[in-house]
C-alpha cells in the first residue's frame, strides 16, 4: 500500500539543470574579431556556411553584428564559401 | 592618419618576381602619399573558397597601413585599374584591432585561442 503522504506526478520532473549560455566575447574579453582567421569564424557556421543564430550561440547582439561583419568580409575575399554543403 | 588593413588577391598566373614586384608596387604608393607601412605579409598561393574569373587559387596579401583618410580612394582606382589584381579589401582598424594585429604579429596569444579549442 501507498503511503498517504507521499505526492506522485504524471510525468517525472525534471531535475538536471540547463547550464545558461554566456557570450563568448564577453567571457574572454575579446574585442576584434578578425575576418581572416577562419576557423574561428567557423565556430560561428553551420554545416552550409551559414550564420547560426544568437539563440544557438549566446553571442550579446553587438558581437554577434560583429561577428557576421567578419564572416561577410571572409566571404567576399574567398576565404570562406558563400554557399556549400559539408563546410566542416 | 588612420590605420588600415588592405588585402589584396592577385592572379596565380604571377611569377615569384612579378608577385613581388607588384607588393613593392603598392607598398611605394602607401609611402609617396604620405602614409607608413605598419606590416606586410604574403600569404602566398592559397586555394579560394569558390571560383574568381575563372581561377581556383589566388596570391593572397595583406597590408597594414597608416595614411590620411582621402589617400584610400586614390588607392583603389589604381586596384581596379590593376589587371593582376583579382580582388582586394580595405578595412579600418580601430585601436582593439591595431592591438589584436601586434599581438598576432609578436605571436602573443589573442585569447581568441580558448573559443576554437571550446
Amino acid at each position: 500500500m501507498a503511503k498517504a503522504n507521499e505526492i506522485k506526478y504524471l510525468t517525472a520532473i525534471k531535475s538536471d539543470k540547463r547550464v545558461k549560455k554566456y557570450c563568448r566575447f564577453k567571457k574572454y574579453h575579446i574585442r576584434y574579431i578578425d575576418y581572416k582567421d577562419v576557423e574561428f569564424l567557423k565556430k560561428f557556421l553551420n554545416e552550409q556556411g551559414k550564420l547560426l543564430p544568437r539563440r544557438l550561440t549566446g553571442n550579446s547582439l553587438k558581437y554577434q553584428r560583429k561577428v557576421s561583419d567578419a564572416v561577410k568580409k571572409a566571404r567576399q575575399m574567398a576565404l570562406l564559401p558563400y554557399v556549400t554543403d559539408l563546410l566542416k | 592618419m588612420n590605420n588600415y588593413e588592405l588585402m589584396v588577391i592577385f592572379t596565380p598566373v604571377l611569377s615569384d618576381e612579378e608577385f613581388k614586384a607588384e607588393q613593392k608596387k603598392y607598398a611605394t604608393i602607401v609611402k609617396n602619399a604620405g602614409g607608413s607601412v605598419t606590416a606586410e605579409n604574403a600569404w602566398g598561393l592559397k586555394s579560394l573558397a569558390y571560383p574568381i574569373r575563372k581561377k581556383t587559387t589566388g596570391l593572397y596579401w595583406v597590408l597594414e597601413y597608416a595614411a590620411p583618410s582621402e589617400f584610400n580612394e586614390k588607392l583603389k582606382t589604381q586596384l581596379l585599374r590593376d589587371e593582376n589584381v583579382l580582388r582586394h579589401l580595405g578595412t579600418k582598424l580601430d585601436k582593439y584591432a591595431v592591438e589584436y594585429n601586434q599581438k598576432k604579429r609578436s605571436g602573443v596569444p589573442t585569447g581568441t585561442e580558448k573559443v576554437v579549442e571550446a
